[in-house]
C-alpha cells in the first residue's frame, strides 16, 4: 500500500507516493528520475549513492524514503548553481579526480558536507571524511587534492567576501 | 626535447568530467525505455550437479511475468572468449559447474515480480563431487568439470626460449621460489547492466556496461543467430571495467534473448553479490620460478612453472597461461628462459583478465627472487637491475622487440626520487624500502579471433557549418579518458582547438573497435584517430589551396586559424569570394586570419560533406613458435617503483608509506589522466597484495561477495604516491604515445614485497600479506625454516 510522501528536494518542494520498503535511493533514481546517485552495492558499503539528508551524508540504499518525510534531500543534481559549478565539482575537474565516475557524486557531496563543517580540512582530515567512498579508479590521490583545492578557493572566496 | 604541442602533453579537464561532476552522465542503469520489462537471472546454488529436472510453470503463472527461459527454449550455441575454448552455453545444459552458474532468466513487468518468479522456477540437481582447488584438479583420481577438458586441464603450454639446461652450469648462482595468490575480483563500482531492446526493423540494440562493443556484438549475433549488422552495442558511461567487463556475458546474452522472446525493451542488472559470482577477474596463480645469475649479477636464465586455477570456464584462460609466461621476457636482458604452465578448470567462479592479466603474480615473484639474488650477490637491487635492463630496440629472447624503452629511466628517476641511496636498509626493524619494475603490452598485436580486420577505424566528420568536427569510434570509455586521448590527438592534428572536438564512442555503428582491453586504446584508435584527422585536414586544406591559389604545402592550421606561411595570406579576399552568405545573422567579427570555422565551410561549400577516415592493424608481429603471438605488440610500457612500509611486528599489520612511481608511456597525451592511470594502477595492485582475496567455503560458496568483506582500499589505507613520467617517444605510437592503463601494476606488489622483507627478513609466499601471513613468515624466519 503506497503513502504520500512529502519532502524537498534540491530545493523544490515534492510529493510521491511510495511503498513503505522503498529506498530513498529507489525514490530518487526512479520515482524522481534523479538517477545521479548510484547503487554500487546496495549495502551501505561503497558510498555511491550518499546523498545529504538535512546537510548530512547519508547512504540512501539504506535509508527508506519515507524516514524523510518532511525533510531536505540534496543530490548531485542540485549542488550547482547554474551556469557556475560548485567549488568542489570544479576542483574534482580541475585536479584530474574523475575518472569513471561512478564515486563521484557521492564523493562531491561528502565532501561538500565535510567543507561546510570544517572549512579547512588536513589532509588526513580529508582522507577520513571521505573513508566510507570507495574509488577504484583514482587511488584517491587526486580525489584528495581536489578537496584540498576547493577548500583553499572556497576560503579565499569566503575571505574576499568579507 | 617535446615538439611544440598545442593541446597533447597538457592537463586538459577530461571531456566527459562535466556531465560526471552534475550527475549528467549517463549510465547503463539510468536509461529507462518505454514498456521496459525488468529481467532477472537464476543462478545456481551448488558449485557441482547435475540437473535432473527444472520445472518453470510456477514461474510463468505469476501474474506479470512476461517470459522465462532455459536451456531447453533457447539457442544450444557455444560461446566464450576465444574461438578455440568456446565452452559455455547461455543457461546450463544438463551440468551447473560453479555457484552462480546461469540456469534460468526471467523477465516481468518489474525487478521484484522478476526476482520472484526466479525463486518459483524448480531445479532438481543431483549434486556431483566439486573440485575446488586448483593443485586438486590435476590430481588422477580427481573429478572431471567438463568433458571436453580431460585431467581438468582447459590449456597447457609449453615454451622453451635459449637453452636453460645449458646454461644452467653456468650460474654463479641459483635460486629457486614459489609464490601463491588467491582469486580476486575487479570490484569496480558500478555492477554489470544490460538493457536490450528490438526496433521495428528487427534490429537489436544493446546497450551494457562493456569494456568491448565489438566482441559483445559478434558473440550476440552469433548465439542469436542473427546477422551482425542487425545486432548494435552501446556502451554509455561505465563505471569502471579492468578486464572483467572486456567479454560478453550471459547477462547480456539472455537480456537480448529475453527482449526477442518478449518484443519489449528488457534491462538486467547485477547485485554486487552477483558481480563476484560472475566474476571473470585475476585468476589463482602458483607459480614456482629457479633463476640463475652470472657472479656479476648478470640474468642467465629462468625456468618458470605456474599452475592457474581458472574456475569453471575457459574464458580469457588461453591468453592468461601464455601471459603468465611471456611478460617475464622483458624488461631485462634474459637470454634462456623455458616456462610451463597449465590453467585448470574447477568448481569455482570464472576467471578473465584483469589489469594486468596474466603477468601481475609472474612479476611479484620474479622481481622478488631478483632482489634476494642481489642480496646474496651483496648487490644494491637496483644495481642489480641496472645491470639487466633492455634499451630501445632490442628484442627479448621470446621475440617482443621494445621499440622504446624508458626503463633505464624510470627505475634512476625512483632512484633519485625516493632518495633510495641514503636510506639505511635493514637497520629500523619494521620499516623498509623495495624496488621493482615491470613491462606491459601497448595492445595486443592480434585479435582475440583470427582475422585480419583492422583493430580499429575511426571516422571524423566535419560539421557543414564549420567549425566543429566529430570523432566516431568504437571505443570504450571506461573511465579511462579515451574521449578526450582521441579529441586531444585529432586537435593536435588539425591544429584547431580541443574545444572543437566532440567524440562520440563506443558504439558499434559509430566504426570498429577491439575494445578497452591489453591497455589498447591511446596507441591503437589513438592511431586511427590521428589518421582520420590528418584525412580530415588534408581535404579541407585542399579547398583552401585551390581558393588561395597557394600550394597546400603553404597551408597549416594552428590554435584554430589559417597560416599561410606564417601569416594570414589573402583572407580577406577568400571572404569576399567564397564566404559572402546570408545566414539571417551577423557571423562574429574573425581577424586577419581565416579561422578553421570559416575554412572549413568553405571546404563543405566546395567539396560537400567533409568526412576523414582512419584504420589501424598493427604489423605482423613475434616469432613462429606456438603462442608466439601472446605478449606481441606494436610498443610496451614499462615502469619502476620503489615502495617504503612499516610493518608492525607484534600484529602483522603492514601499511604502505609512500610509493614513488615512474612509467615511460612514451609521450603523455594529457598528464593528469597518466598520472590518474598509475595511481589507479598502484592503488589495484596495492590492495591485491594486502587485502584482496575471495575466500570459499567447502560448499564452493563465496563467503565475502560484498564489499565490506572484500576489502578493496580506501582512502585511509593508500599512501602518499609521487609520480613521474618518463616519456621515451615511442616510433611505432601516435605522437611517440604508448600505454599506461596496465602497466603501471605491475611493479607495485613486489616493491611492497621486497619492502616487506626489508623491514622483517620475512620472505612472503603467499598472498594478499594478511597480518596472518606476515605473522607465520616472521615465525618461519625465527625459527630457520
Amino acid at each position: 500500500m503506497k503513502r504520500l510522501l512529502g519532502l524537498t528536494v534540491n530545493g523544490l518542494p515534492r510529493e510521491v507516493a511510495v511503498d513503505p520498503n522503498r529506498t530513498l535511493l529507489e525514490m530518487l533514481r526512479e520515482d524522481l528520475g534523479l538517477t545521479g546517485a548510484k547503487q554500487g552495492c546496495g549495502e551501505g558499503d561503497c558510498g555511491a549513492c550518499v546523498v545529504l539528508l538535512d546537510g548530512v551524508p547519508v547512504n540512501s540504499c539504506l535509508v527508506l524514503a519515507l524516514e524523510a518525510e518532511g525533510r531536505e534531500v540534496t543530490t548531485i543534481e542540485g549542488v550547482a548553481e547554474w551556469p557556475s559549478l560548485h567549488p568542489v565539482q570544479q576542483a574534482f575537474l580541475d585536479a584530474g579526480a574523475v575518472q569513471c565516475g561512478f564515486c563521484t557524486p557521492g564523493m562531491i557531496l561528502v565532501a561538500k558536507a565535510m567543507l561546510e563543517a570544517e572549512a579547512a580540512p588536513t589532509e588526513q582530515s580529508v582522507r577520513r571524511g571521505i573513508s566510507g567512498n570507495l574509488c577504484r579508479c583514482t587511488g584517491y590521490q587526486k580525489i584528495v587534492e581536489a578537496i584540498l583545492l576547493a577548500a583553499e578557493r572556497m576560503q579565499s572566496l569566503e575571505g574576499a567576501r568579507r | 626535447m617535446n615538439e611544440p604541442y598545442h593541446v597533447i602533453g597538457g592537463r586538459a579537464v577530461r571531456l566527459d568530467g562535466p556531465d560526471k561532476v552534475t550527475g549528467r552522465a549517463l549510465y547503463t542503469d539510468d536509461l529507462h525505455r518505454p514498456d521496459m520489462l525488468h529481467g532477472a537471472l537464476l543462478q545456481s546454488p551448488v558449485a557441482h550437479a547435475r540437473i535432473k529436472r527444472i520445472d518453470t510453470s510456477k514461474a510463468e503463472g505469476l501474474p506479470g511475468v512476461k517470459a522465462v527461459l532455459t536451456a531447453a527454449n533457447s539457442p544450444d550455441v557455444r560461446w566464450g572468449v576465444s574461438p578455440a575454448r568456446y565452452d559455455e552455453t547461455v543457461f546450463a545444459k544438463e551440468k551447473v559447474r560453479y555457484v552462480g552458474d546461469e540456469i534460468a532468466a526471467v523477465a516481468a513487468v518489474d525487478r521484484e515480480t522478476a526476482l520472484r518468479a526466479v525463486e518459483l522456477i524448480e531445479v532438481e540437481y543431483e549434486e556431483l563431487p566439486a573440485v575446488l582447488d586448483g593443485r586438486r584438479a590435476l590430481e588422477p583420481d580427481c573429478p572431471q568439470v567438463h568433458e571436453a577438458y580431460p585431467g581438468n586441464v582447459c590449456a597447457k603450454v609449453e615454451q622453451h626460449f635459449g637453452d636453460v639446461d645449458a646454461a644452467m652450469p653456468k650460474a654463479h648462482l641459483v635460486r629457486t621460489d614459489t609464490l601463491s595468490s588467491k582469486m580476486q575480483n575487479g570490484a569496480f563500482l558500478e555492477p554489470q547492466c544490460a538493457l536490450a531492446e528490438i526496433d521495428g526493423q528487427g534490429r537489436m540494440t544493446l546497450t551494457s556496461s562493456t569494456q568491448a562493443p565489438h566482441y559483445v556484438q559478434r558473440t550476440v549475433a552469433m548465439v542469436l543467430g542473427m546477422p551482425e549488422h542487425k545486432v548494435r552495442v552501446v556502451c554509455p558511461r561505465v563505471g569502471g571495467g579492468f578486464g572483467p567487463k572486456a567479454s560478453c556475458s550471459t547477462l547480456e546474452l539472455a537480456t537480448c534473448l529475453l527482449a526477442r522472446a518478449t518484443g519489449r525493451p528488457v534491462k538486467s542488472v547485477f547485485t554486487r553479490e552477483q558481480v563476484f559470482l560472475h566474476s571473470r577477474a585475476r585468476h589463482q596463480f602458483f607459480h614456482k620460478m629457479t633463476m640463475g645469475v652470472d657472479a656479476e649479477g648478470r640474468l642467465l636464465f629462468l625456468d618458470h612453472e605456474a599452475l592457474i586455477d581458472g574456475g569453471a570456464y575457459a574464458s580469457f584462460g588461453i591468453a592468461t597461461a601464455y601471459y603468465a609466461g611471456s611478460l617475464l621476457g622483458g624488461p631485462y636482458r634474459l637470454p634462456n628462459m623455458r616456462f610451463t604452465s597449465v590453467r585448470v578448470v574447477t568448481n569455482k567462479p570464472v576467471c578473465g583478465a584483469q589489469r594486468g592479466h596474466g603477468g601481475v603474480i609472474a612479476r611479484a615473484l620474479f622481481e622478488t627472487q631478483l632482489d634476494r639474488l642481489a642480496e646474496a650477490l651483496g648487490m644494491d637491487p637496483i644495481e642489480l637491475r641496472l645491470k639487466n635492463v633492455m634499451g630501445a630496440g632490442e628484442t627479448t629472447c621470446n621475440d617482443l622487440n621494445m621499440s622504446s624503452l624508458g626503463m633505464r629511466e624510470c627505475l634512476e628517476a625512483v632512484r633519485d626520487r625516493s632518495g633510495w641511496a641514503g636510506r639505511p636498509r635493514r637497520q629500523e626493524p619494521g620499516r623498509g624500502i623495495g624496488v621493482a619494475c615491470g613491462f606491459f603490452v601497448s595492445g595486443a598485436g592480434y585479435p582475440i579471433y583470427r582475422s585480419r580486420t583492422p583493430h580499429c577505424t575511426v571516422v571524423i566528420k566535419v560539421d557543414e557549418a564549420g567549425g566543429g568536427v566529430e570523432v566516431r569510434t568504437g571505443a570504450a570509455e571506461i573511465g579511462q579518458g579515451c574521449e578526450t586521448v582521441m579529441a586531444s590527438i585529432a586537435a593536435e592534428t588539425i591544429g584547431i582547438p580541443l574545444d572543437a572536438v566532440r567524440v562520440r564512442s563506443g558504439d558499434t555503428d559509430l566504426a570498429l573497435d577491439l575494445g578497452a582491453y591489453s591497455s589498447r586504446t591511446t596507441l591503437m584508435t589513438g592511431h586511427a584517430t590521428k589518421e582520420a584527422a590528418e584525412d580530415v585536414r588534408g581535404q579541407v586544406l585542399e579547398a583552401l589551396a585551390g581558393a588561395m591559389k597557394t600550394p597546400i604545402e603553404e597551408l597549416k592550421f594552428e590554435d584554430g586559424l589559417l597560416k599561410v606561411r606564417g601569416g594570414a595570406g589573402n583572407a580577406e579576399a577568400i571572404r569576399d569570394e567564397y564566404l559572402k552568405e546570408h545566414r539571417g545573422w551577423a557571423i562574429p567579427q574573425a581577424g586577419p586570419n581565416l579561422t578553421f570555422a570559416e575554412a572549413s565551410r568553405l571546404a563543405f561549400l566546395e567539396r560537400g560533406a567533409i568526412v576523414g577516415t582512419g584504420q589501424y592493424r598493427p604489423p605482423a608481429l613475434g616469432g613462429k613458435f606456438k603462442g608466439a603471438a601472446v605478449g606481441t605488440s606494436p610498443a610496451y610500457g614499462c615502469s619502476a617503483q620503489v615502495a617504503e612500509v612499516r610493518v608492525d611486528l607484534e600484529t602483522g599489520q603492514v601499511k604502505v608509506e609512500r610509493i614513488v612511481a615512474a612509467h615511460d608511456c612514451g609521450q603523455a597525451i594529457n598528464r593528469t589522466q597518466v598520472e590518474g592511470q598509475m595511481h589507479g594502477n598502484i592503488s589495484m595492485a596495492l590492495g591485491e597484495a594486502l587485502m584482496e582475496e575471495v575466500v570459499f567455503g567447502k560448499d564452493g560458496r563465496i563467503l565475502n561477495p560484498n564489499l565490506a568483506d572484500y576489502r578493496i582500499p580506501t582512502a585511509l589505507d593508500m599512501p602518499a604516491m609521487e609520480t613521474i613520467i618518463v616519456e621515451s617517444r615511442e616510433p611505432n605510437g601516435p605522437f611517440g604515445a604508448k600505454e599506461v592503463g596496465e602497466g603501471g601494476i605491475m611493479p607495485t606488489i613486489p616493491a611492497i614485497l621486497n619492502a616487506i622483507y626489508d623491514a622483517t627478513g620475512a620472505q612472503i609466499d603467499e598472498f594478499p600479506v594478511s597480518p596472518e601471513r606476515v605473522l607465520a613468515a616472521l615465525k618461519r624466519r625465527r625459527s630457520g625454516a
